[in-house]
Order: C-alpha cells, then structure tokens, then sequence
C-alpha cells in the first residue's frame, strides 16, 4: 500500500470542503466588496460600468456618508470610554475586594452579551418609548407631577446618538468585565501584599500594579472595541430606528446597507464598505501603536 | 475611628455600583418575561404593574396568528444543520492543519488567520448578489428558484462564516495533544480517518463543545444573514420578530411581540446558567463576537 499517495489523499479531503466553503462564502465576496465599489452599478438591472476611484469622489461629498461617518466614531469613542472605565471598574472590585455574592454580580453582568441584538433592540425600545407608558419616561414622570411630555430618546435628533451608545455599553460591560478578570485573577497577591506593606493605598495599587499588568490585555480589547463597536451599532440602529429621525442615527455599515440592499446602488455601497474597512483598520492600527509600552511581565 | 467610617463608604459605594448594575440588567429583562404574560388591555396602563394573572394566550396567539411556530421550527433546523455542517468540516481540516505537514499548508493557514477579520456585515450584500446570481442561472434551467428563500443554503453560510475562527481555536487544541496516541493508533494499523474519528475527534470532545457553545449562541440570534438571504415569507425568530414589531398593528400585537421575545431568549438564558462557568471560561481563550 503506497502511505504518501494515502497520506495526500486524507488531506485533500479533510480540507476541501472547508476550503472551498470558505472560498466561495467569505474570500470570494471580500474580494468582491473591493471590485464592486470601482462600479456604477444601480437597480436590479445587469448595467454595470468601470468608473475608477468616482464612487469614493461622490462619497466625500455626499453629506449623509459623512454624518454617518461620523456618528459612527462618536459611538466608538463613547462606547470605548465609558465600557473600558467601567468594566475595568467593576472586574477590578470583583477580583479585589471580598464581596458577597461575587459569583452572582459575574454571572448577571454576561447576561447581555447572550442576547439576540433583536432582544436588545425591543428592550430598548421599551425603555426608551416616549410616551408615559415607556420604562424610562415613566420613572422620570414621577419627578414632574404635572403634564410630563416624555422625552424623545428616539424621536429627537439630537438625542438618539447618546440613546443607542448607552445599549450599546449596557450590551458590552459583562463581556469585557469577565475579559478583564480573567487576567487581572492571574496577578500574583504578593504584589498586593507587599503594596499593602508600604502602604500603599486601593487607587495607588489599582493604578500601579494592576492596570500596568493587565495593560496588553487593554491593547487587545481596544482593538475589539473598535471592530464590534461598528458592527453592533449598525445591527442595533438597523432593529431600532433605521437610521431615523430623518437619518439622524445612520451609522456607517447601515448607510452601506442602506444604499446596497434597500436602494440597490450596489457599486456606491460597496465603495462605503471599503472606506468603513479601511477606516477600522487603521484606526485599530493606530490604537495599537499609541498604546504600545514595555511589556511587563510577573 | 475614622479609618473605618471611610473603610465602610467605599464598601456601600461599592455595593451600590454592584448592585445598581445588576439591577439595570435584572429589570429589563424579567420585565420582558412579565410582560409577555400581559393582556393588550394591560398595556395601556403604567408598564410597572404585574399582570392580573397568566395570560398565556399570547403564547399560544404568537404560534397561531403571528407564525411563531413556522419560524421556531425555521431557526431549530438552520441552527442544527449549521451546527453540524461546522464541526463536520472545520474538524478534519483543523486536525490536518495542526498534524499534518504539506505543501501550501502555510498559504491555507494565513488565508483562514485572514478571514478571522473578515466580518459577515461587510460582505452580507454580496453574498445575496452571488446566490441572486446563481439563482438567475438556476431558474433558466429548471423553472425555479433555489438559493434564496432556503434555510438549507442559509445554514451554509453559517457554516462557513464560523469556520475561520473554529479552525483557528480547533486547531490550536490538536496541537497541544501529544502525538503517543496517533502513533500507537498507526501501530495497530488505523488508518487516517479511523485514527480521526476513534482517537482524535474523541479527545478534541473539550474544545468541540466550546465551539458548539458559541456558535449556538451566534446562530440562533443571528439577524443581518437570516433577513437579507430568506427576503420571502418564511423567516427566521428573530427576523419574525422585528417584522412584528415594525409592522403596522405593532400596537395592538404587543403580548405576541414580548410572548416572541421570551421564545427567543428562554433556550439561550437556559443553556447559560447550565453552562456559564464553561462559556466564560471558554470566551478568554480569545475570539470577537459579531
């Protein structure tokens, strides 16, 4: 029985389906995003013209590419802030301190992370509803005895933003929570102890010796941040407000959908996605070099 | 004196950000649960009040009137069959990838560590022009239309959009196995795939069950593949749901919505409480989610 000739046909087996699924659903339409935002391509019909760089002329001009624009780094800078400030927070005291019910805090806070992005979407929406009937309007009725018009937290423009940022960190504080933990529980608590010896206060502790070891731990999520910040805001603004009020919660992965699957201007939205991967990617890139220090090691 | 008064406010502070978060998380959700057991006569009034009593009508309405039956059953199966798809493909390939050596087996490892930032929003829309394609060419030749509207195909691109990130936690875990095993198994004269499916998929058995863990997860919640590959009637829950919510009698179908939301969430929240020390355990080994 000739064994090489056996050998390569196991692994040609074991690996062409895999490859070839891969091939077909993820390399081929990636590479397809790139080519078909060099088309004006629009409706159903089978027109399609090279225009080069065009799309991406008209997208820098287009207004609501740049709203969108920006309102997607304005989710990514507030979701970051505040769920890096507040995860490490929380993992921090759930690590350190002895709390009562430790194991119940770590187990309630993943709940979110678990929840289908339609769940999230209908439970803020509930909480949001602007009439007295929704959850949040109806607590901040009580503190207005007469005639309390509720608040907007979709309807109004300018407040849509903070509204879908706030699910957003409500979504993600659990996730990054356990993250954290997982490597803050690995420091050694001699370090602890010896700090405590010199006196050295929680905040001191906290700032010179866990946030410095667990800091290529932060490096890593801030990456994550970044990446799941533009995917999650575009499913939630999707299931939520389709982008209203009048386009005030677009977001860059939903103004592509928007203009491929709904208006059916496949080359420009194309060219939308590659400026949004583009975008990711260099931003993570960056991120990623000011954050660099020394590596510390315990 | 002193020393302990501050000792014992960092202590409330403490418990009263422990606790407020928890609450934050607690409320929304058993309020999803209270209210799918609300009449629509319930929901005019404050959203604070509990129920007169059970009304599981909505349950039963939400499967008859509002389909949630149909599209149940739609998420088991595209769940089951991307589940099985995925372990069946990504696990001899991740078992070759780890073992065994051949030539362009470096090419094939960069293409699939590629893919792990490779995310389905992005390429969503072509996939749906490639199978509109293929479905163009399908119906010239039989009359018909196929890869659209298919919960089959839809389990696919499931499939194949999880494979980069299984492989890659696949097989790294082949690679901390020791090789006695293969060898013995050899000895005594095992073939290759013998050797796979007796030996080693056995001993993977630890890493395959994280995998199937979140990619459960994954599956069953997902919503952007499900709404842009099956545009027709039949949905998938979460699809269903959102139909439901936007659609015009949003209003008068509330206990259907929330009795829809409470079928969505009861078998994830079931399977996390069994399972959460593995899945939180599992989740550090790194990975993204969506």
């Amino acid at each position: 029985m000739n064994k090489t000739k056996e050998k390569r046909r196991f692994v040609i087996l074991c690996l062409a389906p895999a490859l070839i699924l891969f091939s077909v659903f993820m390399i081929y339409p990636t590479i397809n995003v790139f080519l078909m935002s060099t088309l004006r391509w629009g409706g159903f019909s089978d027109f399609k013209e090279f225009v080069g760089i065009q799309n991406f002329l008209i997208l820098f001009e287009d207004m609501n590419f740049i709203r969108a624009f920006q309102n997607t780094i304005f989710v990514i800078v507030i979701v970051t802030v505040f769920t890096l400030a507040l995860a490490i927070l929380f993992a921090a005291i759930l690590v350190r301190e002895k709390i009562k019910g430790q194991n119940f805090f770590r187990v309630i806070f993943y709940i979110p992370n678990i929840l289908s992005i339609v769940v999230i979407g209908a439970i803020f929406s509930a909480i949001y509803d602007p009439s007295t009937n929704g959850l949040l309007n109806s607590f901040l009725s009580l503190f207005h005895e007469d005639g309390w018009i509720g608040v907007q937290f979709l309807g109004n423009q300018s407040i849509v933003m903070y509204s879908i940022a706030f699910a957003l960190i409500w979504q993600a504080i659990g996730y990054y929570m356990v993250m954290y933990m997982a490597s803050m529980s690995s420091i050694p608590a001699h370090y602890y102890e010896a700090a405590e010896l010199d006196g050295c206060g929680k905040i001191k502790q906290f700032f010179s010796i866990t946030l410095p070891l667990i800091w290529t731990n932060i490096r890593t999520t801030l990456t994550f941040f970044v990446i799941s910040t533009i995917n999650l805001s575009f499913l939630l603004v999707q299931v939520m407000t389709t982008g209203g009020p009048d386009g005030a919660s677009r977001v860059l992965l939903f103004y592509l959908y928007d203009q491929a699957y709904n208006n059916a201007s496949y080359g420009y939205g194309m060219a939308i996605g590659a400026i949004t991967f583009l975008f990711s990617f260099l931003l993570s890139a960056v991120i990623n070099k000011i954050t660099e220090r020394d590596d510390l090691e315990f | 004196m002193k020393k302990i008064s501050v000792e014992k406010l960092y202590k409330i502070f403490v418990y009263v950000a422990l606790i407020s978060l928890a609450i934050s998380i607690i409320i929304p959700v058993a309020w999803v649960f209270v209210s799918s057991l609300k009449t629509n006569a319930e929901f005019q009034g404050s959203p604070w009040t509990l129920p007169m009593s059970f009304y599981f009508q909505n349950f039963i309405d939400a499967f008859e009137k509002a389909k949630m039956a149909e599209y149940l059953l739609n998420s088991v199966i595209v769940t089951a069959l991307a589940l099985i798809l995925l372990v069946v493909i990504a696990l001899p390939a991740s078992y070759v990838l780890a073992r065994f050596d051949f030539k362009g087996k470096k090419l094939i490892n960069t293409m699939f560590m590629a893919g792990l930032f490779i995310n389905v929003n992005y390429i969503v829309v072509p996939i749906f022009l490639m199978l509109l394609d293929w479905d163009d060419v399908f119906y010239s030749l039989f009359g018909q239309s196929f890869f659209l509207d298919n919960i089959v195909v839809l389990a696919i691109v499931y499939a194949s959009t999880a494979l980069p990130f299984t492989i890659y936690l696949l097989s790294g875990y082949f690679k901390t196995l020791p090789k006695a095993y293969e060898e013995a198994a050899y000895i005594d004269g095992c073939g290759y795939f013998k050797t796979l499916l007796k030996v080693m998929a056995p001993m993977a058995k630890p890493s395959i069950i994280t995998v199937i863990l979140f990619n459960f997860l994954a599956f069953w919640n997902e919503y952007i593949i499900a709404l842009t590959l099956m545009p027709g009637a039949s949905k998938t829950l979460p699809v269903g749901l959102v139909t439901l919510s936007k659609g015009q009698m949003a209003a008068a179908n509330y206990g259907q919505l929330y009795a829809g939301l409470v079928i969505v969430m009861l078998p994830t929240l079931i399977l996390y409480i069994l399972v959460q020390k593995k899945l939180t355990q599992g989740m550090t080994l790194g990975g993204l989610k969506d």
